[in-house]
């Protein structure tokens, strides 16, 4: 730990020091995130984030807007978990509305909830290549994450932000072609799965770049606030799915990944292995969508009653928070969103000072970090 | 012995004495040799951007370039007229002067390496007798062209990428000349024709015994890193350093840069395939008559070509599925494994070339 002196002496600026703006447009931040960094020769000594430059007011503007319409809202924030925050928002105000939802919309949202986990987490794992200096990985993953997406189109009408979930289940049924494509997609996916292993895993470059690089203790993986994979990869137990089972999950038969290295390299192999979970899911479940309703019957104009709801999930980064307050009208009074990106970009700090500038962009790779998350 | 160019040389060199004085040939000859050199970079760099799209593309399922011409084959074309058309910025707070300097500074020091490499049998620029050292000697200089390139841009990611180059380059330089000088030590001369002469009767990867391959294997590494590739590519290192010392390079300058680096690349290729693949000469074994006779069909500059642009597509192979190494470790690589396993080979090689155990 750097002690309270040293913290004063690297955060006041010298002339003598080499300082360098690791953003707000720099290819390994992946958006607007700035780094202001202090280096000595090579070696990263101090790190500075300034937040902000995507920051649009997203907890504001839900509260200008109904309770049906700002979930679409919140598919901005983690675009690449965009369905999994539609789910928490979804949730929070079906707590309100005390709403048991039907049992084949908990599936479709367990099902899309993990295909978007899968499409991120390729996602990731392709930026990281890029990230590391490897071009290839990054059409790989992308070649996956492609059918994922198509999936995503054919029944939902959109790629990225599907928009789906609507207080009460889901917006749509499943498309006919779903379960015919998703077990397409899973034996492909299984097919080349080794060969991710083979581009970067087991590569003795990325081995040694990652590998006691970025080491995050468990308390302060705590003390820090991180979850998702950048807790658990400290050997923090802290998947929501487990902890707090939302929309069936408990129903479901998969294992928490837990690594204890902490290192950058433990990271990066709880998310592998989150992908073989999640497969894990969606083949328990693929064959065995209930019949029945994909939506609950609710009224056109929603209002909750007077009170305090939260809701949490487990998105492709960690815990996602839905803290919302109403006063009993048809808008939320207060919406407050606990963001794990948010969080876990407070350890970069931690984790990076006294690496090299490679090992700064190797730890943000491992963090996984979508900038629009943070600012909100 | 067939296709020999010593006879169209010497043919074009009685010709133009036959027609002028002796001061005058030489001028002409330095001309011609002139053209022939900007003509081969030109059709290099061309042949080496398109090469490098399509194996990446090969590496990652895509198709490549396509459109322009036919298979995409004047792609490059197209991007070489669009690079000459941007505009040639200078931003406000380089030197300007120095800043100008350095692409033509890297680009000419990549044409000074072509000199003395023997494309073919008789067609070779220089035949100096160090051509080994003076290969050596002419291609450290372009450290000092992205020393120069990163300090002019007043550009700190220019200035990291630029002090990474001349570390990695000055390290780089070591292994790589000690793994030639096993060549040196089996051949006993320096001077490239005469090393492609020795391979007459086999390549020196195969008559050397395994020195001879631990040199090959650390020349390509070091090789490599030379040429500021991926995984070595430290200097550039886009996902870091957004560019390394060439951030602040646009249009044809940059070009420069872009088309110093393919020529470079293909140099190093041509030094290994030319000391351990034995350069134009065909593939030849020890006391095979029928086998060597029907290898010498082939046009030693099929056999020269050929082999480097093998070695050429090793080296695009390394950068389309390597993760880039850290500067550290790069340092690491050469000073505690490659350094002192190349001091040791050369240990290997003089006492294999005592006992004469080579071929």
């Amino acid at each position: 730990m750097i002690n309270k002196e040293e913290i004063e002496n690297l955060t006041q600026a010298h002339e003598e020091d080499f300082i360098l703006n690791v953003g707000p447009q720099h290819p390994s931040t992946h958006g607007v995130l700035r780094l202001k960094i202090k280096l000595q020769g090579e070696t990263v000594v101090h790190i500075e984030p300034h937040l902000g430059y995507i920051h649009r007011s997203i907890e504001k503007m839900c509260e200008a807007s109904s309770y049906r319409n700002f979930i679409y809202l919140t598919s901005r924030m983690d675009y690449l978990s965009a369905h999994i925050n539609n789910q928490a928002c979804a949730m929070a105000v079906e707590k309100g509305l005390q709403l048991e939802i039907p049992k084949r919309a908990k599936v479709i949202r367990i099902l899309m909830s993990e295909l978007t986990r899968l499409a991120s987490h390729q996602l990731w794992w392709a930026a990281t290549g890029l990230d590391l200096g490897a071009t290839t990985p990054f059409f790989v993953g992308f070649r996956d994450r492609e059918v994922i997406m198509d999936i995503f189109d054919e029944t939902c009408g959109s790629r990225l932000t599907m928009d789906y979930n609507v207080p009460g289940g889901t917006m749509f049924d499943l498309h006919p072609n779903f379960q015919k494509n998703v077990h397409a997609f899973l034996k492909g996916f299984k097919k080349n799965l080794p060969e991710y292993h083979q581009l970067l895993s087991g590569n003795i470059i990325f081995q040694n770049r990652t590998k006691g690089v970025g080491y995050l203790s468990p308390e302060d993986a705590v003390s820090f606030g991180c979850s998702g994979p950048t807790a658990r990869g400290s050997g923090v137990s802290c998947d929501i799915r487990k902890w707090h089972p939302y929309d069936g999950y408990e129903e479901v038969q998969f294992n928490e990944v837990l690594e204890t290295a902490g290192d950058c390299y433990a990271r990066y192999c709880v998310r592998m292995k989150e992908m073989e979970e999640s497969v894990k899911i969606i083949e328990q479940l693929i064959d065995n969508i209930p019949e029945g309703d994909f939506q609950d019957k609710t009224k056109a104009v929603l209002k909750l009653p007077k009170g305090e709801f939260y809701s949490r999930v487990e998105t492709a980064r960690g815990e996602l928070g839905v803290y919302l307050v109403s006063d009993g009208t048809s808008k939320p009074y207060r919406m407050k969103f606990r963001s794990p990106n948010f969080s876990n970009l407070s350890a970069l700090r931690q984790i990076a000072v006294g690496g090299k500038i490679g090992d700064l962009v190797a730890n943000m790779a491992m963090l996984d970090l979508v900038i629009p998350d943070i600012d909100r | 012995m067939f296709y020999d160019f010593s006879i169209l040389t010497s043919k074009i060199h009685s010709w133009l004495l036959a027609h002028c004085d002796s001061g005058w040939t030489t001028l002409l000859e330095m001309v011609i040799v002139g053209l022939c050199v900007i003509t081969l970079f030109v059709v290099l760099g061309l042949i080496f951007v398109y090469m490098e799209r399509k194996v990446a593309a090969f590496m990652q399922f895509r198709l490549g370039p396509n459109r322009v011409g036919p298979k995409g084959t004047l792609q490059a074309v197209a991007d070489t007229v669009k690079l000459l058309m941007k505009e040639g910025f200078t931003p406000q707070a380089a030197d300007m002067f120095l800043f100008n300097l350095a692409p033509f500074i890297v680009l000419s020091v990549s044409m000074l390496a072509l000199a003395p490499l023997p494309f073919a049998k008789g067609l070779q620029i220089y035949d100096i007798n160090i051509g080994v050292f003076y290969l050596s000697a002419v291609s450290s200089i372009s450290v000092i062209g992205i020393l120069i390139a990163g300090w002019a841009s007043n550009n700190k990611y220019s200035l990291l990428g630029a002090m990474r180059s001349g570390a990695q380059i000055v390290s780089y330089e070591l292994s790589a000349g000690l793994s030639v000088i096993a060549i040196v030590a089996f051949t006993g001369s320096m001077s490239l024709s005469d090393i492609v002469e020795s391979q007459r009767t086999g390549w020196w990867i195969f008559k050397g015994h395994i020195p001879a391959v631990i040199a090959f294997v650390i020349f390509i590494i070091a090789g490599t890193a030379e040429l500021n590739r991926a995984p070595f590519d430290m200097a550039e290192a886009e996902s870091e350093l957004t560019g390394g010392f060439h951030t602040e390079y646009t249009g044809m300058r940059f070009a420069m840069f872009f088309l110093a680096e393919y020529v470079n690349m293909f140099v190093v290729c041509a030094i290994g395939a030319t000391l351990f693949l034995g350069g134009w000469m065909p593939l030849h074994f020890g006391n095979l008559e029928g086998f060597n006779h029907i290898m010498d069909y082939v046009p030693p500059f099929v056999w020269f070509f050929g082999k480097t642009f093998f070695l050429v597509w090793v080296i695009m192979w390394f950068r389309w599925t390597f993760p880039r190494l850290r500067i550290d470790q790069l340092l690491t690589l050469e000073w505690k494994y490659l350094m002192p396993i190349s001091l040791v080979n050369m240990i290997i090689v003089a006492f294999v070339v005592i006992m004469k155990w080579h071929f």
